[in-house]
């Protein structure tokens, strides 16, 4: 699946993973802490194929998973 | 003189669905822009030429020097001159129908409700998360629409939240980010830095926003988040869900909350694990800073800057927190000084402080 990163995520899930399989979101972000500790650090929320999601998700290997943080600059 | 203001306004007049019915609109509707920053400025100067007229600013700072390369509305010789008497005075001549109230001071739960309820629009140019809380908690009591924008380096989001009118989705900015406190370690443009041209596209699309939603025309960014990537020139939405947790502050609350405080609330020192300080090391990622004694061994060649635990203590009042775009870690021998460091520097700034648990020892050792 693919997986996008916004903002201050970026300089942290660096390279983006393209091989990464899982069954759903809170495998995706357990799976995500391990290989990038710093993401623990910040706070996003998950978007799925477009449209936010607040509860575990399941995923199909065909989907895209956004993580978005807040931006704070003006 | 109508003449003269149909000829002003008159290539957009013409638009197909736009008219002088809309035009009206824009001429009766008033609206707030705080923040006369990288996203006001342009918001402000569209507006006034789309004959916005009735319009306030809100905004305490003064021009800097390092405000040009993101705010050109200003120049070099106004540095150090207020950024609303600036913006006023430009708009004047811009457009000499506009009647801009400047507020020379910075928005705060005490003054808030009184000025936004003039308004029937408010435009989120800030550039801090505590102005950014207070905001959408203001609009929400007033059940005032807010056109929310925000920059991180090379990307920006814009939204309309608060939005109930019209069948709007009524989304608010704490559906979407619920804890103030989490955003504590999200870098300001002043610590992680901001393509200048950047805030210039996102402050435009919030006017293009706020000159919809006076004349009704198009679909607004409602329910919707909106971010622009300008390294990939592209952009990304995602359809925003509202969130049952919510709770709506009321006024005595809302008079009574410190936002400083609860953005920044949770934001004691984290420990980082050897592993974990290891792979942000080789991230690049941290800015490690050594308070160990001058002298003490070993010597380690990761560190950034050292200030020993004996001066921090002597310094409280008036320590210096080193400016950086990565994370602060700081790093002793044993991991006990470096925790209390890592508390004192915490209390003096927003951005998470971390420390390395069990210290060089642990590291050494693992």
């Amino acid at each position: 699946m693919q997986v996008l990163v916004f903002g201050s995520l970026t300089d942290i899930v660096a390279p983006l993973p393209n091989d990464i399989i899982c069954d759903n979101t809170e495998q995706l972000i357990g799976l995500l802490e391990a290989k990038y500790p710093a993401i623990k650090t910040t706070t996003y929320f998950i978007a799925v194929n477009g449209k936010m999601v607040r509860e575990n998700t399941s995923l199909q290997p065909t989907d895209t998973v956004a993580l978005m943080p807040p931006f704070s600059g003006g | 003189m109508l003449k003269s203001i149909n000829e002003r306004y008159s290539r957009q007049i013409i638009l197909p669905g736009f008219g002088e019915a809309a035009q009206q609109k824009l001429q009766q509707a008033k609206v707030c822009i705080v923040g006369m920053g990288a996203l006001g400025c342009p918001a402000l100067q569209y507006l006034t030429a789309a004959g916005v007229v009735n319009m306030g600013i809100i905004d305490g700072d003064v021009v800097q020097l390092h405000n040009l390369h993101r705010q050109p509305l200003f120049f070099s010789n106004e540095v150090g001159a207020l950024k609303v008497m600036v913006a006023k005075q430009k708009m004047q001549q811009l457009n000499p129908l506009v009647n801009i109230t400047d507020y020379p001071f910075h928005i705060h739960p005490k003054n808030a409700l009184q000025i936004l309820s003039e308004y029937d629009i408010v435009i989120d140019a800030t550039d801090n998360f505590p102005t950014k809380y207070l905001l959408n908690d203001a609009c929400a009591i007033l059940q005032k629409p807010l056109v929310y924008g925000a920059v991180s380096q090379y990307e920006g989001q814009v939204s309309i939240f608060n939005n109930n009118l019209n069948g709007g989705k009524n989304i608010q900015y704490r559906d979407v980010f619920p804890d103030p406190a989490a955003t504590a370690n999200i870098q300001s443009c002043e610590q992680a830095g901001v393509l200048g041209v950047l805030p210039g596209i996102i402050g435009t699309l919030q006017a293009t926003e706020v000159i919809k939603f006076i004349t009704g025309m198009g679909q607004l960014l409602d329910g919707r988040l909106l971010t622009y990537r300008s390294l990939e020139t592209q952009f990304y939405e995602i359809e925003l869900t509202k969130n049952a947790n919510t709770v709506n502050i009321n006024v005595t609350e809302f008079q009574q909350t410190d936002y400083q405080h609860i953005c920044n609330a949770a934001s004691t020192e984290e420990s980082l694990s050897v592993d974990q300080f290891k792979q942000m090391l080789q991230q690049q990622l941290l800015f490690v800073v050594d308070v160990r004694e001058m002298g003490e061994l070993p010597h380690v060649n990761f560190v950034d800057h050292q200030i020993p635990y004996s001066q921090i203590i002597q310094a409280k009042n008036n320590l210096h927190i080193p400016v950086t775009n990565k994370n602060i870690c700081i790093i002793c021998q044993q991991g006990i000084r470096s925790r209390n460091a890592a508390t004192i520097f915490q209390s003096k700034t927003l951005q998470k402080i971390f420390h390395l648990q069990g210290g060089l020892n642990a590291y050494f050792n693992s």
